[in-house]
Protein backbone atom coordinates (compact mmCIF):
# COMPACT_ATOMS: atom_id res chain seq x y z
CA UNK A 1 0.00 0.00 0.00
CA UNK A 2 1.00 3.65 -1.12
CA UNK A 3 2.17 5.57 2.03
CA UNK A 4 1.28 8.67 0.12
CA UNK A 5 -2.22 8.37 -0.24
CA UNK A 6 -3.22 7.69 3.42
CA UNK A 7 -0.70 10.78 4.03
CA UNK A 8 -3.25 12.73 1.08
CA UNK A 9 -5.94 11.43 3.52
CA UNK A 10 -4.75 13.00 6.52
CA UNK A 11 -3.64 16.02 4.35
CA UNK A 12 -7.46 16.54 3.20
CA UNK A 13 -9.13 15.88 6.71
CA UNK A 14 -6.85 18.41 7.95
CA UNK A 15 -7.98 21.13 4.73
CA UNK A 16 -11.52 20.76 5.52
CA UNK A 17 -10.54 21.47 9.29
CA UNK A 18 -9.45 24.67 8.38
CA UNK A 19 -12.32 25.46 6.27
CA UNK A 20 -14.05 24.27 8.82
CA UNK A 21 -12.85 26.55 11.60
CA UNK A 22 -12.73 29.42 9.00
CA UNK A 23 -16.61 29.75 7.60
CA UNK A 24 -18.48 28.24 10.43
CA UNK A 25 -20.48 30.70 12.58
CA UNK A 26 -21.45 28.22 15.62
CA UNK A 27 -18.48 28.30 18.11
CA UNK A 28 -19.43 23.91 18.77
CA UNK A 29 -19.26 23.36 15.15
CA UNK A 30 -16.15 25.61 15.05
CA UNK A 31 -15.00 22.87 17.44
CA UNK A 32 -16.19 20.09 15.59
CA UNK A 33 -13.78 21.15 13.05
CA UNK A 34 -10.61 21.55 15.45
CA UNK A 35 -11.83 17.70 16.10
CA UNK A 36 -11.09 17.08 12.51
CA UNK A 37 -7.73 18.46 12.37
CA UNK A 38 -6.49 16.66 14.84
CA UNK A 39 -7.37 13.86 13.99
CA UNK A 40 -5.89 13.69 10.49
CA UNK A 41 -2.61 14.33 12.66
CA UNK A 42 -3.70 11.10 14.48
CA UNK A 43 -3.87 9.35 10.69
CA UNK A 44 -0.75 10.65 9.86
CA UNK A 45 1.35 9.52 12.92
CA UNK A 46 0.17 5.86 12.67
CA UNK A 47 0.49 5.72 8.63
CA UNK A 48 4.26 6.80 9.70
CA UNK A 49 4.34 4.40 12.10
CA UNK A 50 3.44 1.29 10.08
CA UNK A 51 5.62 2.58 7.81
CA UNK A 52 8.77 2.92 9.92
CA UNK A 53 8.23 -0.43 11.39
CA UNK A 54 9.02 0.68 14.87
CA UNK A 55 9.15 -1.89 17.38
CA UNK A 56 8.52 1.08 19.93
CA UNK A 57 5.55 2.50 18.26
CA UNK A 58 6.30 5.78 19.16
CA UNK A 59 3.75 6.95 16.89
CA UNK A 60 0.68 5.40 18.16
CA UNK A 61 1.91 6.55 21.73
CA UNK A 62 2.15 9.90 20.34
CA UNK A 63 -1.11 9.54 18.62
CA UNK A 64 -2.60 8.46 22.12
CA UNK A 65 -1.21 11.62 23.87
CA UNK A 66 -3.28 13.52 20.93
CA UNK A 67 -6.49 11.64 21.64
CA UNK A 68 -5.68 12.45 25.16
CA UNK A 69 -5.29 16.66 24.79
CA UNK A 70 -8.29 16.55 21.89
CA UNK A 71 -10.57 15.37 25.14
CA UNK A 72 -9.34 18.10 27.29
CA UNK A 73 -9.52 20.51 24.63
CA UNK A 74 -13.01 19.71 23.94
CA UNK A 75 -13.90 19.82 27.50
CA UNK A 76 -12.24 23.28 28.64
CA UNK A 77 -14.13 24.57 25.25
CA UNK A 78 -17.33 23.63 25.84
CA UNK A 79 -17.12 25.12 29.34
CA UNK A 80 -16.21 28.34 27.82
CA UNK A 81 -18.47 28.03 25.30
CA UNK A 82 -21.16 27.09 27.72
CA UNK A 83 -19.99 30.44 29.64
CA UNK A 84 -20.20 32.54 26.40
CA UNK A 85 -24.05 31.77 25.98
CA UNK A 86 -25.00 31.81 29.54
CA UNK A 87 -23.30 35.99 29.37
CA UNK A 88 -24.33 36.96 25.72
CA UNK A 89 -27.05 34.66 24.84
CA UNK A 90 -24.83 33.58 21.47
CA UNK A 91 -22.23 31.61 20.35
CA UNK A 92 -22.45 33.02 17.14
CA UNK A 93 -18.25 33.40 17.30
CA UNK A 94 -18.51 36.35 14.88
CA UNK A 95 -20.77 38.35 17.31
CA UNK A 96 -18.95 38.04 20.18
CA UNK A 97 -16.57 41.17 19.26
CA UNK A 98 -16.32 42.66 22.80
CA UNK A 99 -12.22 43.13 22.28
CA UNK A 100 -12.64 44.07 18.72
CA UNK A 101 -11.19 47.29 17.60
CA UNK B 1 -3.84 -3.73 -4.69
CA UNK B 2 -3.30 -5.64 -1.39
CA UNK B 3 -6.50 -6.30 0.73
CA UNK B 4 -5.24 -4.08 3.56
CA UNK B 5 -5.17 -1.21 0.79
CA UNK B 6 -8.79 -1.69 -0.95
CA UNK B 7 -9.91 -1.30 3.12
CA UNK B 8 -7.84 1.74 3.72
CA UNK B 9 -9.10 3.24 0.59
CA UNK B 10 -13.07 2.39 1.39
CA UNK B 11 -12.71 3.91 4.79
CA UNK B 12 -10.46 6.64 3.81
CA UNK B 13 -13.64 7.59 0.75
CA UNK B 14 -16.15 7.28 3.69
CA UNK B 15 -14.00 9.96 5.61
CA UNK B 16 -13.33 12.37 3.43
CA UNK B 17 -16.79 12.39 2.28
CA UNK B 18 -18.69 12.42 6.09
CA UNK B 19 -15.70 15.40 6.87
CA UNK B 20 -17.32 17.64 3.92
CA UNK B 21 -20.25 16.59 5.21
CA UNK B 22 -19.65 17.97 8.42
CA UNK B 23 -18.27 21.15 7.27
CA UNK B 24 -20.88 21.82 5.18
CA UNK B 25 -23.85 20.49 6.56
CA UNK B 26 -26.92 22.93 7.40
CA UNK B 27 -28.01 20.99 10.56
CA UNK B 28 -25.83 21.08 13.43
CA UNK B 29 -26.74 17.58 14.51
CA UNK B 30 -26.53 16.11 10.87
CA UNK B 31 -22.89 17.73 11.51
CA UNK B 32 -22.67 16.09 14.99
CA UNK B 33 -23.70 12.38 13.35
CA UNK B 34 -20.99 12.94 9.99
CA UNK B 35 -18.28 13.75 12.51
CA UNK B 36 -19.16 10.20 14.48
CA UNK B 37 -18.71 8.65 10.81
CA UNK B 38 -15.49 10.48 9.94
CA UNK B 39 -14.19 9.06 13.49
CA UNK B 40 -15.24 5.93 13.44
CA UNK B 41 -13.56 5.35 9.63
CA UNK B 42 -10.42 6.60 10.64
CA UNK B 43 -10.38 4.46 13.69
CA UNK B 44 -11.00 1.34 11.38
CA UNK B 45 -8.19 2.64 9.12
CA UNK B 46 -5.38 2.93 12.32
CA UNK B 47 -7.17 -1.19 13.18
CA UNK B 48 -5.89 -1.85 9.09
CA UNK B 49 -2.73 -0.33 9.93
CA UNK B 50 -1.87 -2.82 12.52
CA UNK B 51 -2.34 0.15 15.62
CA UNK B 52 -5.23 -2.21 17.26
CA UNK B 53 -5.12 -0.22 20.93
CA UNK B 54 -5.12 3.20 19.12
CA UNK B 55 -8.02 2.30 16.89
CA UNK B 56 -10.17 0.86 20.08
CA UNK B 57 -9.38 4.16 21.53
CA UNK B 58 -10.37 6.39 19.21
CA UNK B 59 -13.70 4.93 19.23
CA UNK B 60 -13.94 4.76 22.69
CA UNK B 61 -13.04 8.41 23.24
CA UNK B 62 -14.02 9.69 20.25
CA UNK B 63 -16.86 8.20 19.29
CA UNK B 64 -18.30 7.28 22.75
CA UNK B 65 -17.14 10.60 24.74
CA UNK B 66 -16.24 13.36 22.97
CA UNK B 67 -18.74 13.60 20.36
CA UNK B 68 -21.95 13.07 22.88
CA UNK B 69 -20.14 15.90 24.78
CA UNK B 70 -20.27 17.95 21.77
CA UNK B 71 -24.08 16.82 21.08
CA UNK B 72 -24.43 18.11 24.94
CA UNK B 73 -22.86 21.18 24.29
CA UNK B 74 -25.47 21.87 20.83
CA UNK B 75 -28.53 21.46 23.08
CA UNK B 76 -26.89 23.23 25.98
CA UNK B 77 -26.12 26.56 24.06
CA UNK B 78 -30.18 25.49 22.28
CA UNK B 79 -28.40 25.23 18.54
CA UNK B 80 -30.26 26.42 15.96
CA UNK B 81 -31.83 23.05 15.21
CA UNK B 82 -32.98 23.22 11.31
CA UNK B 83 -32.04 25.46 8.15
CA UNK B 84 -30.43 28.28 9.43
CA UNK B 85 -27.59 30.14 8.72
CA UNK B 86 -24.46 28.25 10.39
CA UNK B 87 -21.55 30.27 7.76
CA UNK B 88 -20.32 33.28 8.21
CA UNK B 89 -19.08 35.58 5.18
CA UNK B 90 -16.06 34.00 4.53
CA UNK B 91 -16.86 31.29 2.65
CA UNK B 92 -14.39 32.05 -0.69
CA UNK B 93 -11.42 32.93 0.98
CA UNK B 94 -11.95 29.82 3.66
CA UNK B 95 -12.49 27.63 0.58
CA UNK B 96 -9.28 29.53 -1.24
CA UNK B 97 -7.15 28.65 2.37
CA UNK B 98 -8.06 25.41 3.14
CA UNK B 99 -7.54 24.54 -1.20
CA UNK B 100 -4.12 26.05 -0.71
CA UNK B 101 -3.25 24.09 2.56
CA UNK B 102 -4.46 21.12 0.78
CA UNK B 103 -2.23 21.83 -2.34
CA UNK B 104 1.44 22.55 -0.80
CA UNK B 105 0.47 19.70 1.72
CA UNK B 106 -0.38 17.18 -1.29
CA UNK B 107 2.69 18.50 -3.46
CA UNK B 108 5.34 18.24 -0.09
CA UNK B 109 4.19 14.63 0.32
CA UNK B 110 4.09 13.33 -3.06
CA UNK B 111 7.48 14.78 -3.73
CA UNK B 112 9.31 13.12 -0.45
CA UNK B 113 6.79 9.90 0.00
CA UNK B 114 5.81 9.52 -3.47
CA UNK B 115 7.41 6.10 -3.40
CA UNK B 116 7.22 4.54 -0.49
CA UNK B 117 5.07 1.36 0.81
CA UNK B 118 3.74 0.54 3.57
CA UNK B 119 4.67 -3.58 3.94
CA UNK B 120 2.02 -4.64 6.93
CA UNK B 121 3.66 -7.10 8.15
CA UNK B 122 3.16 -6.20 11.75
CA UNK B 123 0.20 -5.78 14.75
CA UNK B 124 1.54 -3.57 17.35
CA UNK B 125 -0.25 -5.23 20.52
CA UNK B 126 -1.38 -3.75 23.80
CA UNK B 127 1.50 -4.71 25.49
CA UNK B 128 4.35 -3.20 23.33
CA UNK B 129 2.18 -0.37 23.77
CA UNK B 130 2.25 -0.64 27.08
CA UNK B 131 6.08 -1.46 27.64
CA UNK B 132 6.72 1.18 25.94
CA UNK B 133 4.83 4.01 26.93
CA UNK B 134 5.84 2.70 30.71
CA UNK B 135 9.12 2.70 30.12
CA UNK B 136 10.60 5.06 27.58
CA UNK B 137 7.64 7.71 27.95
CA UNK B 138 6.44 7.59 31.33
CA UNK B 139 7.29 11.26 31.95
CA UNK B 140 5.16 12.59 28.99
CA UNK B 141 2.45 10.11 30.23
CA UNK B 142 2.33 11.40 33.50
CA UNK B 143 2.35 15.48 32.53
CA UNK B 144 -0.20 14.13 30.14
CA UNK B 145 -2.33 12.92 33.26
CA UNK B 146 -1.81 16.11 35.07
CA UNK B 147 -3.03 18.18 32.35
CA UNK B 148 -6.46 16.21 32.35
CA UNK B 149 -6.68 17.13 35.80
CA UNK B 150 -6.07 20.41 35.14
CA UNK B 151 -8.81 20.89 32.46
CA UNK B 152 -11.21 18.57 34.40
CA UNK B 153 -10.95 20.97 37.49
CA UNK B 154 -10.94 24.25 34.70
CA UNK B 155 -13.99 22.60 32.77
CA UNK B 156 -15.90 22.39 36.21
CA UNK B 157 -14.62 26.40 37.52
CA UNK B 158 -15.84 27.30 34.17
CA UNK B 159 -19.32 25.99 33.75
CA UNK B 160 -20.10 26.17 37.74
CA UNK B 161 -22.61 28.93 38.52
CA UNK B 162 -21.38 31.12 41.07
Amino acid sequence: MSLAWVLTLGAFLFSVGVYGVLARKNAVLVLMSIELMLNSVNINLIAFNAWFRDSAAVGQIFALFIITVAAAEVGVGLAIVLLVFRNRKTINVDEVDLLKW
Amino acid sequence: MSWPAVFVAIFGAVAAISAVAVVLSRNVVHAALSLVVVLGAAGAIFLVLGAEFVGWTQILIYVGAIVVLLLFGLMLTAAPIGKHALDNQQRGVAFLTSAAVFGVFTFIIWRSFGSQRIHLNQVVRTSDIGRSLFSGYILPFEVVSVLLLAALVGAIVLAKKD
